[in-house]
């Protein structure tokens, strides 16, 4: 199911996306940039402006989402946070290739027990054999009392691990419906 | 130090390169000369974890030296309380504390520490037991609290008193010399010298000095202790609390702060709230808030916290008959922290999982990790792209190899697709606690969901599954109150994705509400312990205090950047607060330190507390206010005690509460170490570091001469964490391609490695490939006369993406620190060679 991209896909999906082989290209003596500007400028022109913010790492950089014809065009920097007054690193730079990727899944992905290949599942069955799965686990491993008498009402046979990057309304709902279950093993990229 | 800012925080790091535009010195303390050493005054190389030698040099030198800030020491710390008769320090002991003695059998520790000697001197006997059993029978839980408050403590203003805490501190580091830090550090004493000079010159009255820190100080066995150490530096040299002072820990991730405070962590629920445990006196709610509650200081509040946070989980069924349903929430009664986690899930003990946005099949001691996924029976994971941890059945090493087959593996695998930042609405909670939303701009693709909305809909089915249940134990997911549902005709029309939650109804539940109208809360002030109020989280209450009014909305920048504070941009919990403790930013008498580091201070013409921030302090309370004996809450300070979290008021030297390994920093080897311990050769490294125990998860001896190569992990710029959401895309991917090792040209001559020749890295663990990158960023350090090599590498890489390379988490092992289970990927030791 790997999409692995040979040097020469590498370099089409890089430069058709937006382009910032420009010093590359600069390097071979090709001077793209005035077309590059105009183009940036063709590509938000009426397009709608969402405040968003840079999703990698805890600096919190402010970033302007362009939406055309409800596509995602073009994602920079926004001038007015005080945290980055507009300016990104290459990673916040790069927000726009996490949306617009022809490597992002679009799909449910399932492995039965033992197979060897994923198969393309329908979204409601998979949540619905989720839901089973957790509930069936649950039942069978949830302790109401340790043998020394305390009362625990818990299951540690299911884990929920988390990233660090998702929003803290999951934060919240995750960890009360985990605790409103019983499952206590609830972890977080926070911990490493 | 322990941060490589430039290229980890770059665009945080520009404020710092504006500093220094505004005359400020810029000193960087790393293993590694990185693009922070070169913007900076002075580089200084140190040996990587030997931070807490480098520190208490520090702090040894600015007491000896009379260079602390006495005024701030005296009034704002507790440097003038006596401690316990019975305490002995590691000095006495030859690197261990009172109080220690063996763990529990099984445990991944071999000794835990007791703290009953480490505690205050009262002025008079008192029995905390006893007078648990009167606070017992009171009638409501104000009056609870009101019976547990202590005796004042035991104090000598003059600091002379051997067993007051400024004596303690000056005793315990004072073996840690100039010298000593050369020879356990690496750094030369001249060097260290113009450190300690250069810090205490620029802190004081006129001038504060902050220390900005990242992973090189957490991902220890002694993390928390190195954090520790300069809290009390920042403490004695008076930088807490004020402008430009303080401790900044830079953080990795955008919501990882939100991760903390929104606690998806086992050990702890909502604000900092401990979470109910069979290892504690927690049976019932008054017996976990007994245990829980500082009588005096702010969290004595504590029981409007919990109760209003049980309002929040169980809804109308949570009743004050019913202990507002504490006895459905489950208790913890062991470490499930990650890494004890996944040795449970290797042993078969943990059948299911739930990952989402996380790698583990990259992370510490990888191998064992995928290892483990191996013996689940089901896996869930939810991203972006197909991870190492979604693929590890077909794709890892170990099937690669054909060590395992995958008609062997028996685990159910679900992937699903997730929606990204600008697909969805929400928050984010960056380093400064600035809490900020981001809009949705546009549909996710395909069958993209948001997590929120994954997990909404779980709930849904989980909910409708147990709706029939009679049995006791699924009491607590019936009665779990899950009300996010948009309400009837506000669902949005411009979105084709159906069933997501809506997230001003999380939101509303985060911030909180008054049960019976259902009007928003302004304050975690309104907060009530009768269950009147609903809050799942006090410390973010206020974020969201009228409808159509979510302060993380807010995008008003101050006009020119001045004062600077900004606080009509995001929200900073608590109460929009952009310093903590910003009360010590004033004298005792309530004026600025300086006119130069102005930031709050007491009007008395207007008679409340004024600045550039809003106060961390009783607004009104005026500086000479007298401390009540025997009250609770902040009545029990005076108006001079800045620090109204803790029991006293003051910032903490001597930590008698809350640490597992010691009430004072102490330097401790990291688990793998070329050399032994100098200051205390009895005690090699720290004596209640988690070690779990597996085959597969073992440790090179002190010295081992196969590993005597220091090595330290470290992030590029261009790529986050093992990569899951950047070797993916091209431009990143092009950026930074492939997996290097750093060496120094002294090294690698001695080992026969030419810049980029292949090299075999080896651990205890296990070996991978990288290719050398020769360069004097990294130097060899004499360590009490010996050379001592370093090498490092960044851990981006795994088999799946644009660009792949090996895992160099499986290089690293399980060891932890003893108080919050963080690991050790700072400090290992390994060797190199070239690969033939
Ligand atoms: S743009 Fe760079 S510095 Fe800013 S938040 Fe994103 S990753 Fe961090």
């Amino acid at each position: 199911m790997a999409v692995v991209l040979s040097r020469r896909r590498f370099l089409k999906v890089s430069g058709a996306a937006a382009g910032t082989a420009v010093g590359g290209l600069l390097g071979l003596g090709i001077d793209v940039r005035p077309k590059q500007v105009r183009a940036q400028q063709l590509r938000i022109q009426n397009a709608q402006v969402f405040p968003s913010v840079c999703p990698y790492c805890a600096v919190g950089c402010g970033t302007l989402v362009h939406v055309v014809d409800g596509q995602i065009v073009n994602i920079e920097g926004n001038p007015k946070s005080p945290i980055n007054m507009g300016n990104l690193c290459p990673k916040g730079a790069a927000t726009y290739q996490l949306h617009v990727n022809p490597n992002r899944l679009t799909k449910v992905l399932h492995r039965p027990p033992n197979a060897t290949q994923w198969e393309v599942v329908d979204l409601d069955w998979a949540m619905d054999r989720v839901a089973e799965l957790v509930k069936k686990t649950r039942d069978e491993t949830f302790v109401e009392t340790l043998p020394n008498g305390k009362r625990v009402m818990h299951t540690t046979a299911i884990f929920s691990l988390g990233g660090a990057t998702i929003d803290n309304e999951w934060n919240h709902i995750q960890q009360k419906l985990m605790r409103g279950l019983g499952i206590v093993r609830i972890e977080n990229q926070a911990r490493i | 130090m322990g941060s490589n800012m430039a290229e980890n925080h770059p665009v945080a790091f520009r404020w710092v390169a504006q500093a220094k535009l505004n005359g400020a010195t810029l000193i960087h303390v790393d293993p590694r000369f990185t693009r922070t050493s070169a913007m900076a005054d002075l580089y200084v190389p140190i040996r990587s974890g030997t931070d807490i030698a480098f520190l208490g040099g520090l702090i040894s030198y600015a007491i000896e030296n009379e260079k602390y800030f006495k005024d701030y020491v005296v009034n704002y710390t507790n440097a003038a309380t006596i401690i316990n008769d019975n305490f002995q320090d590691t000095e006495d002991l030859e690197g261990v504390f009172s109080g220690l003695k063996e763990a529990p059998q099984g445990s991944e520790q071999k000794y835990i520490y007791d703290n009953a000697t480490w505690q205050y001197k009262r002025v008079e006997p008192w029995d905390p037991a006893k007078a648990r059993e009167e606070a017992k029978k009171a009638a409501t839980f104000a009056e609870m609290i009101q019976r547990m408050v202590p005796p004042a403590a035991e104090k000598d203003p003059t600091l002379q008193h051997p067993r007051s805490v400024f004596q303690i501190v000056r005793r315990h580091f004072s073996r840690y010399t100039p010298e000593m830090v050369e020879r356990i550090t690496g750094c030369p004493k001249d060097v260290f010298l113009k450190v300690a000079e250069t810090v205490t010159a620029n802190s004081g009255r006129e001038r504060t000095t902050t220390f900005v820190y990242a992973m090189g100080w957490t991902q220890h066995t002694h993390g928390v202790q190195t954090i520790g150490t300069t809290a009390l530096l920042q403490l004695l040299l008076g930088n807490m609390g004020r402008p430009g002072g303080g401790i900044l820990a830079l953080r990795g991730h955008a919501t990882i702060q939100g991760s903390t405070d929104v606690p998806t962590l086992y050990h702890s629920i909502h604000g900092y709230m401990n979470h109910p445990d069979a290892r504690k006196a927690h049976d019932t709610l008054a017996d976990y808030i007994l245990t829980e509650t500082r009588p005096t200081g702010y969290w004595a509040n504590f029981p409007k916290f919990i109760v209003s946070y049980l309002k929040s989980m169980y809804g109308d069924a949570a009743t004050p008959e019913n202990d507002f349903g504490y006895d459905w929430h489950p208790k913890i009664s062991g470490d499930y922290s990650h890494m004890a986690t996944m040795i449970a899930m290797a042993k078969g003990e943990v059948k299911g999982a739930l990952i989402f946005g996380q790698n583990p099949a990259t992370s510490i001691n990888g191998a064992l990790q995928r290892r483990a996924l191996m013996q689940l029976d089901w896996l869930v994971v939810k991203d972006n792209f197909e991870t190492e941890t979604a693929s590890f059945w077909y794709a890892s090493p170990e099937v690669k190899s054909g060590q395992i087959k995958p008609e062997d593996i028996k685990t159910e695998v679900f992937l699903f697709p997730s929606a990204q930042v600008a697909e969805t609405e929400g928050t984010f909670t960056n380093t400064q606690r600035l809490i900020q939303f981001h809009e949705k701009a546009a549909d996710p693709p395909g069958d993209c969901r948001s997590d929120a909305w994954f997990t909404h809909q779980l709930a849904l089915r989980l909910k409708k599954l147990y709706a029939d249940s009679t049995l006791p134990r699924d009491e607590g997911i019936k009665n779990l109150f899950w009300d996010f549902d948009y309400d009837p005709g506000t669902y949005p029309t411009n979105t084709r994705i159906e069933g997501e939650p809506d997230v001003f109804k999380i939101i509303r539940e985060i911030n909180g509400y008054q049960t019976g109208t259902k009007e928003l809360l302004k304050s975690f002030g309104d907060l009530k312990d009768d269950g009147s109020t609903t809050c799942a989280s006090w410390i973010y209450c206020g974020v969201f205090p009228e409808e159509g009014k979510l302060l993380a909305r807010n995008r008003e920048p101050d006009p020119d950047n001045k004062p600077g504070t900004n606080l009509g941009w995001g929200y900073a919990w608590p109460a929009n607060r952009r310093v903590l403790y910003n009360r010590a930013s004033a004298d005792p008498d309530g004026n600025p330190w300086s006119e130069r580091k102005k930031y709050i201070w007491w009007d008395a013409g207007q008679k409340k507390w004024v600045g550039y921030d809003v106060p961390d302090f009783a607004a009104t309370k005026a500086p000479d206010t007298p401390a009540k004996p025997g009250a609770t809450g902040l009545d029990a300070h005076d108006g001079k005690s800045p620090f109204i979290m803790m029991p006293d008021g003051k910032g903490w030297l001597f930590v008698p509460t809350g640490l597992a390994d010691g009430p004072l920093p102490t330097h401790y080897e990291p688990m793998e170490s070329p050399v032994v311990n100098l200051l205390y050769p009895k005690q090699q490294h720290n004596p209640v570091a988690k070690h779990w125990q597996h085959e597969e998860n073992q440790l090179a001896q002190v010295g081992d001469p196969n590993f005597p190569i220091v090595l330290t992990t470290y992030r590029l710029t261009e790529h986050h964490l093992a990569g899951a959401m950047t070797r993916w895309l091209p431009w990143l991917a092009e950026l930074q391609p492939e997996l290097f090792i750093e060496m120094s040209p002294e090294l690698a001559e001695e080992k026969g490695i030419k810049n980029l020749d292949l090299v075999k890295i080896t651990t205890k663990r296990r070996s991978i490939v990288a290719k050398a990158l020769v360069t004097p960023r990294l130097r060899p350090l004499m360590i009490d006369g010996k050379v001592v090599h370093q090498v490092g590498m960044p851990w981006h890489w795994g088999y799946m993406g644009i660009v792949t390379g090996d895992i160099v988490n499986d290089l690293t092992a399980m060891v932890g620190d003893p108080n919050v289970s963080i690991h050790e990927s700072k400090a290992l030791c390994c060797n190199v060679e070239k690969l033939q």
